[in-house]
């Protein structure tokens, strides 16, 4: 079999994730370098469709890091991400994308480990998954 | 019309229809940062300028060893001249550290700042991958996802907002009036809302402060009194924060003013009303240990002097019902027709200090509080302790008021207890335990006192020296463990429990418990951070907007902590916090004009439809419906910029300037 490198879409927030991917760098950990962020402001301000035009693009596998429940810098904008995400996840199998694909994580500030851990867990997921694979229809 | 003209007119209308603009394409440079070897350890810095240099809208592409340096600002600015760009991208480190120096250099050029975008190649990329020729690779594809992004920003202007130059403190405790006061001294005026009928807080109601002894009274009624005869201060006693809305620079509070039922300036404090009023009921200030009147004043340093009539214990205002007090009331002080008011007011800015309450001591069954009277909590210790307190500073038991002889001290109680209570350290706990043990033994030499704890936390300007006195020349005897058992037998209150130094079962037949019960948010501190729209944290304590670097702001720009509200905090560090409060607020209350980072929602008026999903989206407020238009516009003033209404509009109408979908998408497929 051909050698599989997944493809990763990362979004995170501003306050949380990014930063604590940040915090990942200053500390110098380590992790496979198969995700590309894109930092939005809020987890919040990620929309459905960007998810789904991820995996259209082709995109093994999509990532969204926010702030914890309750440490939102926005009050409460993770809660309408958790919301979404979940209602999404049901939606993607009718795509012909395991839900498993998508994932969605609350790592804060403070957490560089917690970044690193579930970056290289969520990537050698989607190494194990193998690439995704739409159908002509689904991706045109 | 001939066929012709016909044509003509087409041609010409066909003309004269917008075709979309292709989007004129912009002059971007990008500009490559080595860090040193930071970044240019493991990525190819050279190879990211050189590919991105190839890159569709790239006209300028440059690396250099320090882009953050002088030199490397100078770059960029004279490239902006040379190229004549229109967009920068600079790949460094993260863009918490240094985007704002090239948004300056870049606006320092003639670029609107909001050209100017960072790519995260270092903690994103060079410091947490080895592999060189992946981490280039990586370092490409982030650079172009950020070329992508900013070939679409708009030049924005920060959004202007005028400053209401006054400010409202909520709490009367000692931060609430350190607050005040140095927002007040600095010439501004100040509203101090006090929910009870004197300013004081907790502090008032303690006999001395630790470690240095010092009668805590007499600190704090210079300070009420300043307070009160402040030119600058206007003091709102018995009032409640009702409503607060707007946002930084332009709050209005609706404040509800209780009536007191008697005319401050009247009042002469005569007392001849409460001696006539036939209602008795616990009185709060010596935690109910005494009786007050329906009609009372708290304690005799009140700040406002006067006695106020607490309607929830008089057994009616009709004269008929009672009304001795109106009668026996020389300089006719006592007005039963007041009513309450709504008294609303304009600030720029708000200091929340709303302090902290005892937990309740039914809630410590374990420790026979609540059930037996003579467990009692720290701040009835203090009232027992105090001159001007229930036994005038003579330390009697409360069930039969004899001379306690062995008294236990049991800290933590009801802090440091994950699994029954709340799983912080209540901080003051340590010290006031220590203050108290030794002031016993100052009252009573021959008593003993006996003090149960988990560690001893005197961290502090003299706190352990405080803690060796208390243990070396008071004779307190500190044991390392946990009560398991208090119950009362014979008129004593039996305490079990084991000091596990040495492994002991320890039993002491008490005349009094003393337990340092935990500190808890201030009773109505989830309803004013509701009204405030200021976060909690897990305790309920009001939630500081960074733990290290941002300790006395909140999450909502404009207001700012101070005291127990946040946590639990001892005086000096709670008027430390307050005067950080207040410097805090005097830095917006000293401009005139504030900023706000104009990365807002925005709204396609044509393609709205009015259908409101977006306004319950907002935490803030700030989108809201057009009548006229019947459209949901955005009020770029309250938009803090999360873009969760953009992600939840079902239409595609709402945007957010330079985070829109258009750019999120391009970000996507350049990144794949």
């Amino acid at each position: 079999m051909e050698h599989f490198e997944p493809k990763i879409v990362c979004f995170a927030c501003n306050w949380c994730t990014s930063a604590g991917a940040d915090l990942a760098g200053t500390s110098r950990m380590e992790y496979q370098p198969n995700g590309i962020m894109i930092r939005v402001m809020c987890s919040s301000r990620i929309d459905p469709q960007h998810i789904l035009w991820a995996f259209k693009k082709g995109a093994d596998g999509v990532f969204i890091g926010g702030c914890h429940p309750d440490d939102c810098h926005y009050i409460d904008g993770n809660y309408n991400t958790l919301r979404r995400i979940k209602l999404l996840k049901k939606l993607l199998t009718d795509f012909g994308i395991e839900p498993e694909r998508l994932r969605l994580e609350w790592v804060s500030a403070a957490e560089g480990k917690k970044f690193v851990m579930v970056m290289d867990d969520f990537i050698e997921q989607i190494r194990n998954m193998g690439p995704l694979r739409l159908s002509q229809e689904a991706s045109a | 019309m001939s066929t012709q003209e016909k044509k003509d007119n087409i041609s010409q209308e066909k003309e004269n229809v917008e075709i979309p603009k292709k989007r004129k394409s912009k002059r971007i440079g990008i500009f490559v940062c080595h860090c040193g070897i930071n970044i240019a350890g493991t990525v190819d810095v050279e190879k990211v300028a050189k590919t991105l240099s190839e890159h569709e809208g790239i006209i300028h592409a440059e690396d250099y060893v320090y882009m953050c340096s002088d030199p490397g600002q100078k770059k960029i600015t004279d490239a902006i001249k040379e190229h004549n760009l229109d967009s920068v991208v600079v790949a460094c480190c993260s863009p918490s550290l240094h985007e704002s120096t090239f948004r300056n250099a870049s606006k320092s050029a003639g670029l609107n700042p909001y050209q100017c975008e960072i790519a995260n190649i270092r903690e994103q990329c060079s410091w947490v991958h080895k592999d060189k020729d992946k981490a280039t690779k990586k370092a490409i594809k982030i650079a172009k996802s950020i070329v992508e992004k900013v070939k679409r920003n708009e030049s924005l202007e920060p959004i202007s907002i005028s400053v209401t130059k006054r400010a409202l403190v909520i709490g009367g405790g000692i931060s609430g009036i350190q607050a005040a006061l140095d927002i007040a001294n600095a010439g501004h005026e100040v509203i101090l809302v006090e929910r009870n009928p004197s300013i004081g807080g907790h502090m008032i109601q303690l006999s001395e402060t630790f470690p240095t002894l010092d009668c805590s009274q007499c600190i704090m009624t210079p300070k009420m009194v300043e307070v009160s005869k402040h030119p600058n201060i206007k003091l709102m006693t018995y009032s409640e924060i009702q409503e607060i809305s707007g946002y930084v620079g332009n709050f209005k509070a609706k404040i509800l003013k209780k009536p007191r039922y008697v005319d401050p300036d009247k009042c002469t404090m005569c007392d001849e009303c409460s001696k006539v009023c036939p209602v008795l009921v616990p009185n709060e200030f010596d935690e109910n240990m005494t009786g007050r009147r329906a009609i009372y004043i708290p304690f005799p340093q009140a700040i406002p002097a006067t006695y106020t009539l607490d309607i929830n214990s008089c057994p009616g205002l009709m004269p008929i019902a009672c009304g001795k007090c109106a009668d026996v009331c020389e300089p006719n002080a006592i007005d039963f027709d007041m009513k309450p008011e709504i008294i609303e007011e304009e600030v720029g800015v708000i200091v929340a200090a709303t302090g902290y309450d005892l937990y309740g001591l039914e809630k410590l069954g374990e420790y026979g509080a609540g059930k037996y009277p003579n467990v009692i909590n720290g701040l009835q210790f203090e009232r027992l302790l105090s001159a001007s307190g229930p036994t005038k500073g003579q330390i009697l038991r409360p069930s039969d008021h004899k001379v306690p002889k062995e008294v236990v001290f049991i800290q933590c109680a009801g802090s440091r207890d994950p699994e029954l209570h709340n799983a912080y350290c209540s901080k003051i706990c340590c010290m006031y335990t220590a203050k108290h043990a030794m002031l016993y033994k100052h009252h009573v030499p021959d008593g003993q006192a006996y003090i149960f704890y988990i560690d001893i936390r005197s961290g502090g300007k003299n706190y352990e020296e405080f803690v060796q006195r208390a243990i070396e020349q008071d004779d307190v005897l500190y044991l390392r463990g946990k009560v398991s058992k208090i119950f009362e037998e014979n008129g004593t209150v039996k305490v079990w429990g084991v000091d596990t130094l040495t492994g002991k079962d320890i039993e002491i037949d008490a005349d009094l418990v003393v337990l340092a019960v935990a500190m808890r948010p201030s009773k109505g501190a989830d309803e004013i951070a509701k009204k405030l729209k200021i976060a909690q944290d897990k305790d309920g304590f009001l939630a500081e907007a960074h733990p290290k670097l941002r300790p006395v702001e909140s999450i909502t720009s404009g207001m700012f902590l101070a005291g127990a509200a946040q946590a639990p905090k001892d005086i000096p560090e709670a008027v430390a916090q307050a005067s950080g409060a207040a410097s805090k607020a005097l830095a917006i209350l000293s401009s005139d004009r504030l900023y706000h980072d104009p990365i807002v929602a925005k709204v396609d008026e044509e393609t709205c439809s009015g259908c409101k999903i977006c306004i319950p989206l907002c935490p803030y407020g700030a989108r809201i419906y057009d009548e006229e238009k019947k459209i949901v516009v955005v009020n770029e003033v309250l938009c803090e910029g999360c873009g969760c209404c953009i992600a939840g509009c079902p239409s595609g109408a709402a945007q957010q300037r330079n985070f829109t979908d258009d750019q999120i998408y391009s970000m996507i497929d350049i990144i794949l």
